[in-house]
């Protein structure tokens, strides 16, 4: 066969993506650094990290996404392993109950939790009907709230994910351990949690990333809270300044690609069938 | 291994309810008959479902919600199956780099790539508003597209087109009469997860989208930031139906090892 019918398959993929995607990326970080059309400059990036508006935004960002990313591990976890055990029947129904969320709109699902958490929502209508509050607390658009959203909008991910590397765990190794005399924590903790720290590690990254780069759940359940995401926003669609979007887009990127790569390599690491 | 944990049975069950109970609230105050949404309803009604079909907007942004992802997923059925195929089926120079490039859209932030959509394809390639979405919708699909349709070529036996081919059947013809029917619930598994992951996109949207031109999402983000009554319960109620039935066919079509898989 010839050579370029291959090429000529994948031809108009890479084209497309190449110029409706790859560029327009490309040339958003270059132009980052050419605020005037003049001589490249860092100083936009300088003076921005010395900004105390920007930097609590961005502080506000990473504690609600690294909130986020443990509280999916920690939620996360020990029902996936629950899951895996499951007969097979069983594990379908869970698993089908943990996807149809991941499948429904974002918009629905922040939505759901404006009905629970907001002033007049049944969070605070129970909790005022009973007596423990006089006041309704304020949850909706603060940061609590826009953790609420992210795990709720992550959490189905991670179970799936984790029930995954759990599946591919085989139960004779599990056996094997329990007949040499291994407690059922024993196995726990010396077989099951050291297989499944690279799904942890997969698991982390998706949420993080997922988290820090969000945009429907801080835009309704954070209110004037802003988050990076929102920031971007607000800057090209609001303000209409697009230098600052871009600088923002390119910061999104560029820790959106060290994250991914940092923990890939870290994963591989971890992996004790290495 | 099966021994009963009730313990960790009871979390599990706990963390269902924080999943699932949401959704079910909305459901319920959805027959509210009230304008306030209340949990327990306390009277029966089907008017906010009504209601969809009398705001304005609902019902044309949810043909254009689907019109967009009908166009987006025809195209990039047309870009990438063969592209998959070619991926699956020859070695590459550089192979990994051409598989990363088709992933990269569902690794950059969807934030980023709708603000550098509105930047360069509406200002810089001067697109119409429509056009712009319709790429847009088209690169962020293109991944599933190519992941599904590849995962079922994986398990396509690639000797039975060489023996089609050897019997003197032309290259193309052998792709549409062998190779396409045995990967046909791939592609129609494809089309329904690519066709939700536009459907429910707010990310590219957002920024396309303005007076006169909008997606049902955008819409309805528009609808509760405005107004706090129980027609987007209504409305997310028979978005979920439909989540449930392109699942109930993802299922059925792929089984629920596409979704565990990573």
């Amino acid at each position: 066969m010839r050579n370029y019918y291959k090429y000529l398959l994948i031809l108009p993929g890479v084209l497309f993506l190449t110029i409706f995607m790859l560029v327009p990326i490309g040339m958003t970080i270059i132009s980052t650094f050419f605020p005037n059309e003049a001589a490249a400059d860092t100083s936009n990036y300088a003076s921005l990290f010395r900004d105390s508006y920007f930097l609590e935004i961005l502080w506000t960002t990473l504690r609600v996404s690294i909130l986020t990313t443990i509280i999916c591990m920690v939620l996360g976890f020990p029902a996936a392993y629950f899951i895996a055990r499951m007969s097979a029947k069983m594990k379908a129904v869970l698993l089908i109950l943990t996807i149809f969320p991941l499948l429904t709109s974002p918009v629905v699902r922040s939505f759901s939790w404006m009905v629970i958490i907001g002033r007049n929502g049944l969070v605070n209508e129970a909790l005022m009907g009973i007596g423990i509050i006089q006041e309704p607390l304020e949850i909706l658009y603060t940061p609590t709230a826009v953790i609420i959203g992210l795990v709720h909008l992550f959490l189905p991910l991670t179970i799936i994910t984790l029930v995954g590397v759990m599946e591919s765990i085989e139960s004779d190794l599990l056996t094997a351990a329990a007949s040499l005399g291994a407690s059922r924590i024993g196995v726990f903790a010396k077989v099951v949690l050291p297989l499944c720290v690279p799904g942890l590690v997969i698991g982390g990254i998706l949420v993080f990333v997922g988290s820090f780069t969000a945009y429907t759940t801080p835009a309704l359940l954070g209110g004037q809270q802003r988050v990076l995401s929102t920031l971007l926003y607000q800057n090209a669609n609001t303000l209409n300044d697009w230098h600052m979007a871009s600088i923002l887009a390119a910061i999104m990127i560029v820790v959106t690609l060290i994250v991914i790569t940092c923990m890939n390599l870290l994963a591989n690491k971890l992996n004790p069938r290495r | 291994m099966r021994e009963k944990h009730i313990g960790l049975g009871i979390f599990t069950f706990l963390v269902f309810v924080f999943l699932l109970g949401p959704l079910l609230i909305i459901s319920v105050t959805s027959f509210e008959q009230g304008t306030v949404l209340k949990f327990p309803p306390e009277s029966f009604s089907l008017d906010w479902y009504k209601n969809i079909f009398e705001v304005s907007g609902f019902l044309e942004t949810f043909k254009v919600s689907i019109y967009l992802s009908l166009a987006g997923n025809l195209l990039a059925l047309l870009i990438g199956i063969p592209a998959a195929y070619a991926l699956n089926r020859f070695d590459f120079k550089g192979k990994a780099l051409l598989e990363g490039i088709f992933v990269s859209p569902i690794i950059i932030p969807g934030i980023v790539l709708g603000f550098t959509f509105l930047r360069f394809f509406i200002t810089y390639y001067q697109l119409p508003i429509y056009a712009g979405l319709f790429i847009g919708h088209t690169v962020i699909m293109l991944p599933f597209i190519i992941r599904v349709v590849s995962s079922s070529l994986a398990n396509f036996d690639f000797s039975i087109e060489e023996a089609a081919v050897s019997l003197g059947a032309s290259r193309i013809g052998t792709f549409f009469k062998v190779v396409l029917p045995n990967i046909k619930s791939g592609i129609i598994a494809g089309v329904l997860i690519a066709f939700l992951e536009s459907f429910n996109n707010v990310d590219i949207s957002v920024f396309m989208t303005g007076p006169g031109v909008s997606t049902l999402p955008i819409e309805m983000l528009t609808y509760v930031q405005n107004y706090f009554d129980p027609t987007i319960a209504a409305l997310s109620v028979v978005l979920m139906i439909i989540t449930a039935l392109f699942m109930f066919f993802v299922e059925r079509l792929l089984g629920l090892s596409y979704f565990t898989k990573r």
